[in-house]
């Protein structure tokens, strides 16, 4: 009906921007390691050969926060820790989301004391929360995916 | 710990030290000297110094936080013998945690940092150890957060009927 009949076979797709920038985002978002305590184990179990988080398109835990779009908390953010998060978080370049992995980083879990963070959204927003003391490699992969499905309802107003 | 062991140590301070040994306490085979901490530095010299006893390493310090009794806190030193492998553990009561015990810096160089850590987490202040800062906590925290009369935590635990007024007082992170 228009441009694809006029350039032949030249392979040309048509799709709406927000689709295109989100399928991108999605499918390449590599996750910076922010291990605090028992939920890395099964972070590094997630991106390991077993479950192979490389499937969703996380080749790579990257050690620095410029390299990386996703900070998965995995684990208790004690108070000390909580200016040190805050300030990879800052690092991270745009757009960049947040997983708070398992219970402590939710909600503090069962550490209701002084020297825990009670849920690390009080220090940086928090896109999916995971459940779990800790949640086990498949919980992560579902919230990870819970994650790609919210980008992908991402329009163009949200990135103004 | 032979028994041999902990008599020597009695004999040894109550024969230097007359009048220091306020109590003596025997638990499951560790001997504990109940000392006055007036005495505290000159007994820990004895100990480290004489031949037989040989206490070369402090252990640790650790403070304890009794809150309706009277005096509040007291303090446990932990002392061990390398050559002759034994140990023995002096309590010091402290009224006052503004006025504790003379640091045993000059003594034991880890001191310094043991000492730290008791002020950083019960308050207690040594008196000469003028290095006395935040060493687990954050540098900024106030109060001293092993003590009974601390709060537990700062967050009530969210049920479904209070669950709406913790949820509006908690500080939540904007990006």
């Amino acid at each position: 009906m228009g441009v694809e009949q006029k350039l032949g076979e030249m392979g040309i797709v048509t799709a709406r921007l927000e689709d295109l920038v989100n399928w991108g985002r999605t499918n390449a978002m590599w996750p910076m390691l922010f291990g605090l305590a028992c939920c890395a184990i099964e972070m590094m179990g997630t991106q390991a050969a077993h479950y192979d988080a490389s499937r969703f398109g996380m080749e790579l835990m990257r050690p620095s926060p410029r390299q990386s779009d996703l900070m998965i908390v995995a684990g208790r953010v004690s108070r000390k820790m909580g200016p040190v998060l805050r300030r990879l978080y800052d690092q991270m370049s745009d757009p960049k989301w947040v997983i708070a992995m398992g219970d402590c980083a939710s909600c503090g879990g069962v550490f209701n004391n002084y020297a825990i963070v009670q849920g690390v959204d009080e220090i940086v927003p928090v896109d999916v929360y995971v459940a779990g003391c800790p949640p086990r490699p498949e919980a992560l992969i579902d919230g990870i995916l819970t994650l790609h499905e919210k980008i992908r309802g991402e329009t163009m107003k949200d990135w103004a | 710990m032979s028994d041999g062991a902990a008599e020597l140590f009695y004999s040894k301070v109550s024969e230097n030290f007359p009048d220091a040994i306020e109590e003596v306490v025997d638990f499951r085979g560790e001997r504990t000297l109940v000392v006055a901490k007036e005495h505290l530095k000159a007994i820990c010299q004895l100990l480290r110094d004489d031949e037989a006893l040989q206490c070369n390493l402090l252990e640790d310090i650790v403070a304890d936080d009794m809150l309706p009794d009277f005096p509040r806190f007291a303090l446990n030193y932990h002392l061990y013998s390398i050559p002759h492998n034994h140990f023995i553990r002096l309590r010091v009561p402290i009224e006052d945690p503004e006025e504790g015990p003379e640091t045993l810096a000059s003594l034991y160089p880890i001191a310094t940092w043991l000492e730290m850590e008791v002020w950083d987490l019960m308050g207690i202040r040594f008196e000469g150890n003028n290095q006395l800062r935040r060493l687990f906590m954050p540098e900024d925290w106030q109060g001293f957060p092993l003590r009974k009369d601390y709060p537990l935590g700062y967050e009530e635990v969210q049920f479904s009927f209070n669950w709406r007024a913790i949820d509006e007082k908690k500080p939540y992170a904007k990006d």
